[in-house]
Formats: structure tokens, C-alpha cells, sequence
């Protein structure tokens, strides 16, 4: 199964970004864990500077900015 | 371990020392690439026409203002009309400046992404150190929401914790949307004074804290546990993707700041066509020895952006408060703030804070008398 985790301390900003990527989710109709990570240690570990950040299966996708929806569905339906 | 992956599949080895010198095999499909040609070619024809245009209506701005205020509006001259003058030219003026220098810094940001920069200043010495993260910290993207994994980010991979702090300090305070305030109010002599300054105190300070070497007062955590994964590397970003950047810039930085600049100017507007002249003369003039450090003091806890401070800043100038005090009164505005501070005691003890914001506090002071004394 996908894993989807959105890091992001809590800002405005990073519940736009899992907005989307359950928006995505729902339209492309993809199976997939989303797991928001909000601690800041668990966020340095991953190696994030830039928050909101989206990474799918463990690859990071974008950091920095919220992803624009197609992008997202992109990335749930190209495997 | 996680890698930075982009749209396109892109293998890359890291070439030297250096880090980041990266040699990238692509391996693109061939209708992308149509594609993106296309989009260049689009780009340059939807840009020039957009230029020109922009460029005939910055021109035309201040017959326009004149003509609306006195003409459409047939307001008689008086406090209103001074106001109202006042207001229709400057908010398209800072609206079109704005626009244009965030697009171009948006292009210029996408050459430095986070990652880069921490690589270009990871195991730098102190002193050049702290000159080049002062530097970076105006061309890289931040925002203070990012601080505390920058931070991590930052010392946990070798970046020394004084040349951490100068990045810290530079990225909000010297940006481009208060140089484009202040070039677009007060002209490109204090908008080069406060950039100067403003990337002095940064320097210095950054140098300062790294000398008190303060590295134990860094939560116990940071430091131990884990190192920061290193493993991303840029991706290769075409001209067009660079473009775009730029545009999104527009969007999000214009976007989110222009009820700012409103409101910061519609009271600039009231300020200058209702206040008497020298009204600030004897608050925040030269004369008041104590103006510098009280602006300081109010300027710290509070939390404003640029786009939001500068315009109220310039209507007091222009009622006689001196330039000092309120460069002083806005850098402590826009360079300090209650909520970063409290965002980064998550990884710094109280000690630390204390002395980044002392530092800090202490470089504007002197910045704020130097020219009162000098102008």
C-alpha cells in the first residue's frame, strides 16, 4: 500500500497541503496511507528544511510550498 | 533513505569535494521536451508585451493620481486630497514594484534552494562563514514557519552555530519586499543603507554568538541521535520551470501581502495629509536621546512584515521623525519577532535566546544612533 506522510509543524499552510493530497486521493481513487508528521525531531531526521513537505513511499516530492492538486495526482497514480 | 525526486527521472552522482557539483544523466521523454520548448517560446511571448505594459504604466502613475484625485474625484486641495493623492499613487506603485522584484528574486531563488545553501556553508570557517550565510540568507527562500528544521537542518550538518545564526538573522530581515518598499518610498539610498546594515548586524552578530560559543545551550537532542540525512541533491530545473517559480512567487508573496500594503498605506494616507509637519519631530526626532532604544523595545515584540510596517514608517518620516530611530523601529519589527522567538525555543534554551535577541537588539541600537549621528 502507498504511504503518503505530509510534514509540516502545523501551520496554516501544511493543512492545506493534506487537503489536497486527500483531494487527490479521493478524485484518482488511489489507495493510500497518509500519515501527517508534525514533530520536529521526526522532521530533521528525514532531512526536511522547507515546510509544508509531501513524500510519497518515502521519496520526497516537494518541500517548501503547498503541491499544486494535479502534481499530487501525478505522483499517487504513476505507479 | 530518502531522496529528492523530481517530475522527471533523474540519476545523479556527486562529483568532488565540493559537494555540490552534481553530474546529472536525464533521460527525458522526447514529447517533454517538445513541450518545454514550447513553453520558452510562449513565456517570451506572453512576457514582453507584459513588460512593456507595466513599464507604460509606471511611468503614468503619478499624471494618473493627480488627475483622479483632482479631476474624477474634483477634490479640492486640503488634508483630504493630500490623502487621497497620497494613496492612489503609492499602492499601484509599491503593488507594481512589488510585483516585478518578487518575480525576479523568485527566478534567482530557484538557484538556491535550502539544501544548496547548507551544503555551500557546511564546514565554512567562522568568519567567511558568517559573511556568505548573511549573503545567502538574502537569495534563499524562508519563511519563519521553516526556522526550526532549517536550524536543524543547518547545525546538524556541520554548519557552525554562529554562521546558522547569521543565516537566521539575514533571511527575514534583509528581503525583497522591505528593499522594494524602501527603494519604492524613500528611494535607492536607503534602501542600499538598510541592506547594508541590515547584512552588517547579521554578520557580526552571527560572528558574536559564535564566539560565546554557545553550543551547549542548544537543546540536548539536536546535537545527539541522529545526523541529518544529506543525501538530497537539486534537481536540474529548466529555464521554463525557473519562470514558473518566479510566477508562483508572484502569486503566493503578492497574493498574501497586498492587504498589507493597503492597510499600510491607506494609514501612511492618513498620517500624511492629517498630521501636522514636524509633529514627530520632538517624539521620535533626532533630539530624543531615548527614541532609539524605545523603538527598539516596542519594535521586538512586535510582528509585522515588511509590506506592512514600511508604509507607516514613511509617513512618520516625513513628519520629521529622524531616520535612525525609525530604521531602528523597523528592523527590530521585521528582524525580531515574539513568534520566532517562541518557535525556536523548541530547540534552544532560554540563555541562547536571551543572547540572539540581545545581539541582535544591541546591533540595531547602534545602527539606529549611527544615523541619527551621520544624517
Amino acid at each position: 500500500m502507498m504511504k503518503i506522510k505530509v510534514y509540516g509543524p502545523g501551520c496554516a499552510r501544511c493543512k492545506q497541503t493534506e487537503e489536497v493530497v486527500r483531494r487527490a486521493l479521493a478524485e484518482t481513487g488511489v489507495q493510500a496511507e497518509v500519515e501527517k508528521v508534525s514533530d520536529i525531531q521526526a522532521l530533521a531526521a528525514a532531512g526536511i528544511l522547507m515546510t509544508p513537505a509531501v513524500a510519497v513511499n518515502e521519496v520526497i516530492k516537494v518541500a517548501g510550498r503547498i503541491p499544486k492538486l494535479d502534481e499530487v495526482r501525478a505522483w499517487v497514480s504513476a505507479r | 533513505m530518502l531522496k529528492t525526486a523530481n517530475d522527471y527521472e533523474t540519476e545523479r552522482s556527486e562529483m568532488g569535494s565540493t559537494g555540490y557539483i552534481t553530474q546529472t544523466t536525464e533521460r527525458v521523454p522526447i514529447a517533454a521536451k517538445r513541450e518545454r520548448s514550447i513553453g520558452a517560446s510562449r513565456s517570451l511571448i506572453v512576457g514582453t508585451p507584459l513588460l512593456l505594459a507595466w513599464y507604460l504604466l509606471y511611468r503614468e502613475l503619478a499624471p494618473l493620481a493627480a488627475w483622479v484625485t483632482h479631476g474624477l474625484l474634483s477634490l479640492n486641495p486640503g488634508h483630504l486630497a493630500r490623502s487621497v493623492e497620497f494613496f492612489v499613487f503609492e499602492t499601484p506603485k509599491v503593488l507594481l514594484l512589488l510585483t516585478l522584484v518578487v518575480f525576479g528574486v523568485g527566478v534567482i531563488r530557484s538557484f538556491f534552494t535550502p539544501e544548496r545553501t547548507r551544503q555551500i556553508l557546511a564546514g565554512k570557517r567562522e568568519s567567511v562563514g558568517n559573511v556568505m550565510a548573511a549573503g545567502l540568507g538574502v537569495v534563499t527562500p524562508f519563511c519563519s514557519c521553516s526556522a526550526v528544521p532549517l536550524f536543524l537542518g543547518f547545525v546538524t550538518s556541520g554548519v557552525p552555530l554562529g554562521v546558522t545564526f547569521s543565516f537566521l538573522i539575514s533571511a527575514p530581515m534583509v528581503n525583497e519586499v522591505a528593499l522594494v518598499l524602501l527603494f519604492g518610498l524613500f528611494g535607492w539610498k536607503v534602501a542600499a543603507l538598510y541592506a547594508g546594515t541590515g547584512l552588517m548586524i547579521a554578520i557580526v552578530a552571527g560572528w558574536t554568538i559564535g564566539r560565546l560559543h554557545m553550543e551547549g545551550h542548544v537543546e540536548g537532542w539536536v546535537y545527539s541521535g541522529f545526523v541529518a540525512n544529506q543525501a538530497q541533491s537539486d534537481p536540474h530545473i529548466e529555464w521554463v520551470e525557473r519562470l514558473r517559480y518566479g510566477r508562483d512567487a508572484v502569486r503566493e508573496i503578492v497574493g498574501k501581502v497586498w492587504p498589507y500594503v493597503l492597510v499600510g498605506i491607506a494609514v501612511g494616507a492618513g498620517i500624511h495629509g492629517y498630521v501636522p509637519e514636524g509633529f514627530m519631530a520632538s517624539i521620535m526626532g533626532k533630539g530624543a536621546w531615548w527614541s532609539v532604544p524605545l523603538a527598539v523595545l516596542i519594535g521586538i515584540p512586535m510582528y509585522s512584515n515588511a509590506a506592512g510596517i514600511i508604509p507607516v514608517v514613511q509617513a512618520l518620516l516625513g513628519k520629521g521623525a529622524a531616520l535612525g530611530t525609525v530604521l531602528a523601529f523597523m528592523m527590530s519589527v521585521i528582524g525580531l519577532s515574539l513568534p520566532e522567538t517562541i518557535i525556536l525555543r523548541k530547540v534552544l534554551k532560554p540563555a541562547l535566546i536571551a543572547t540572539f535577541v540581545g545581539v541582535v537588539g544591541f546591533g540595531i541600537l547602534i545602527v539606529g544612533y549611527l544615523f541619527n549621528l551621520l544624517l
